[in-house]
């Protein structure tokens, strides 16, 4: 990745971390959710962030992306993020949420290509051919681009979600952020999003921070894991090291290692 | 199908500029620049502008309106035979009407197709948003009380409904505030509509009191362009012409926040600035309208709609083409108010909401069979 980074920033810590959290704290209606997190997201990262409902995950990811406000300080390749422009911003971190709802009929390709706001140039956004070949690159790897043309409203749950994550990787920012990506996925399409996010970030050196629930998959995908509990970090590190036995059935209050390996006795 | 199969399509082969593109041959949005797109509109546009104006009470042949107009706009044409009245009723009458009736549609559907996207509602427009009933408020306000600033009492009535819709703009946005931070859609349909209550219904009671103006009061919270002249032609144009201008501006700003705002800001749009400088823009465009016409309801909430589906939601095609439409619709509506049971003449708003109405109710049933198809 370029030292040099648009808008004439630079690290102003040589060789800090992409995304450097410190002492977050967000409350909401008086209430604390989050509380006093801090942790680092490095290039080549795919940390999992893992919690019981309520722990204050997604909170902590629209904290960082500025939708609420907080306490504490969140740096971006040492720069405090609340001093980047949105659209420097998105060049930089991309999200995808967990749920959409589209209300107007717009095609899957005008949907895409939205990904490349932060990179457009002109009011009316004429599409360059680096953005245009983006795209297509984005719907290729998605597997979406034989419906390009097909209205977002006719598309299922999971079709819906592979539209958004061709939007972000269209958008093509250093740090992925993905809310609870496969939430509402079947099976296979929970496989293939994050081997798709996976290969695709580990050839181009990008980070990803991921809210996940299944366990399995922080395990087979992650490089390091966060395991929130009541808006605190709980432990953090490898993830072998903090999805312990002994960590897990402190956070969930059930004996999570005992009861995967249970499950997984149906498959042998 | 997933390709990710397809391992070479995936690796760090990162397209460069200059790399050729594959040519899928579909699916280019190409925007603003399909002009042709927008000709077949403007030829109708054009048309029905001249034909109201030569329709009417006093029917005037299409040959003698062409003249007319030919001798206003260009210093030519042929005016032997055309009586000096039927010159007056269509120069000084009815041309300045029907453009102001084509401005005002342009404007309430522009206005609409904004607020139909900024909050991601397929039912919000000026009027739910609370800004015409604040506007309208300050206009009675200046009928009543007969504020005249000066030499021109348009003027006074156009700033004051301005003026109104602004204060009315900032009330609801500072009340949406403080309830709650994140100006989310809900909190400010629900504060609009509240406040569109209030203001009626002071509006009301201004009306009631007023006695003497009571009759043009009525009349004019109605919706109507009867009475209205070069004056408030010469008033609304250039207001007119900077805030649609102004708002085009804003279309990608509008195509990522019909995703959703939250979406809007992950990739990239400034959503607060945003939604502060289109909120002021649309508030300026109905509050001018109000002034000239009144309370027009329903342009703005069914035109769009109608547009989109034509047009597709892009809004660089939507804004454009909802402005022509608008125009169109609003220029008709007022042709049959002004014919209809001619020579008598009753409000524009009578005919905009009846037919607005049940095109509303066409309009909705079929966006809600589409989105139960999800």
């Amino acid at each position: 990745m370029a030292d040099v980074l648009p808008d004439g920033m630079e690290r102003t810590v040589p060789g800090g971390a992409m995304l450097d959290v410190r002492n977050l704290s967000v409350q909401v209606n008086n209430r604390t959710i989050v509380d006093g997190v801090t942790f680092c997201v490095d290039e080549n990262d795919f940390l999992m962030l893992i919690g019981p409902n309520g722990a204050g995950k997604s909170t902590l990811i629209k904290a960082i992306m500025r939708i609420y406000g907080y306490t504490g300080r969140v740096l971006l390749n040492g720069r405090d993020i609340l001093s980047i422009k949105p659209k420097i911003l998105a060049s930089l971190v991309g999200v995808l949420a967990q749920e959409h709802q589209p209300l107007f009929p717009h095609t899957v390709y005008e949907v895409v290509s939205l990904g490349r706001y932060a990179h457009m140039r002109g009011l009316f956004g004429a599409l360059s051919r680096e953005d245009k070949a983006k795209i297509e690159e984005a719907l290729a790897i998605t597997g979406m681009d034989h419906m390009a043309d097909q209205s977002v409203l006719t598309l299922s749950g999971g079709e819906l979600q592979r539209v958004y994550l061709a939007q972000l990787l269209a958008q093509d920012p250093n740090l992925l952020i993905l809310d609870e990506p496969a939430n509402h996925l079947d099976i296979k399409y929970q496989i293939t999003m994050f081997d798709i996010i996976k290969k695709w970030s580990k050839a181009r050196g990008k980070a990803v921070m991921a809210v996940v629930h299944d366990l399995n998959t922080a395990f087979c995908y992650g490089t390091r894991a966060l395991l929130m509990n009541e808006g605190k970090i709980y432990a953090q590190g490898e993830v072998p090291r903090v999805l312990t036995r002994e960590n897990l059935q402190a956070v969930y209050s059930v004996d999570v290692a005992k009861w995967m390996a249970d499950l997984m006795k149906h498959w042998n | 199908m997933w390709l990710y199969a397809e391992d070479s399509r995936l690796p760090s082969q990162s397209i460069k500029e200059g790399d050729r593109v594959p040519d899928t041959g579909r699916r280019q949005p190409k925007g603003i620049w399909s002009l042709w797109v927008y000709i077949p509109g403007i030829i109708l546009f054009a048309a029905v502008l001249f034909t109201a104006v030569s329709l009417g009470s006093v029917p005037v042949s299409l040959s003698d309106t062409w003249n007319i107009l030919l001798r206003y706009l260009f210093g030519k044409g042929d005016m032997t035979g055309i009586q000096s009245g039927t010159e007056t009723i269509i120069a000084m009458v009815r041309m300045p009407r029907v453009l102001l009736a084509a401005m005002t549609g342009g404007a309430l559907s522009l206005a609409g197709a904004v607020m139909q996207s900024l909050l991601k509602n397929p039912l919000a427009d000026g009027s739910t948003l609370g800004v015409s009933s604040g506007g309208a408020l300050g206009a009675v306000l200046s009928i009543v009380l007969g504020i005249r600033l000066g030499f021109s009492p348009e003027l006074g009535l156009a700033l004051s409904s301005i003026a109104f819709s602004f204060l009315s703009l900032v009330f609801i946005l500072t009340l949406t505030y403080r309830i709650d931070r994140s100006l989310s859609t809900n909190t400010i349909i629900l504060t609009g509509v509240i406040f569109s209550m209030l203001a009626g219904s002071i509006t009301s009671l201004l009306i009631v009191l007023s006695g003497d103006s009571l009759k043009q009061v009525v009349f004019w919270s109605m919706g109507s362009f009867s009475g209205k002249g070069w004056n408030h032609v010469i008033l609304m144009a250039p207001v007119f012409v900077f805030g649609s201008l102004a708002i085009i501006a804003f279309s990608k700003e509008l195509n990522a926040f019909s995703l959703g705002e939250e979406q809007a800001r992950y990739i990239g749009v400034d959503t607060k600035t945003v939604k502060i400088a289109l909120l002021v823009l649309t508030s300026v465009l109905i509050g001018v309208s109000v002034s000239v016409s009144g309370t027009i309801g329903f342009v703005g909430l069914v035109i769009p709609h109608i547009t989109r589906m034509v047009t597709g939601p892009d809004h660089r095609k939507l804004l454009p083409a909802s402005l022509i439409t608008g125009g169109i619709f609003m220029v008709l509506t007022d042709l049959l108010s002004r014919t209809l049971l001619s020579p008598e003449e009753f409000p524009v708003g009578v005919v905009t909401s009846f037919t607005g109405a049940v095109i509303f109710i066409v309009v909705f049933y079929r966006y809600n069979r589409l989105n139960r198809r999800v």
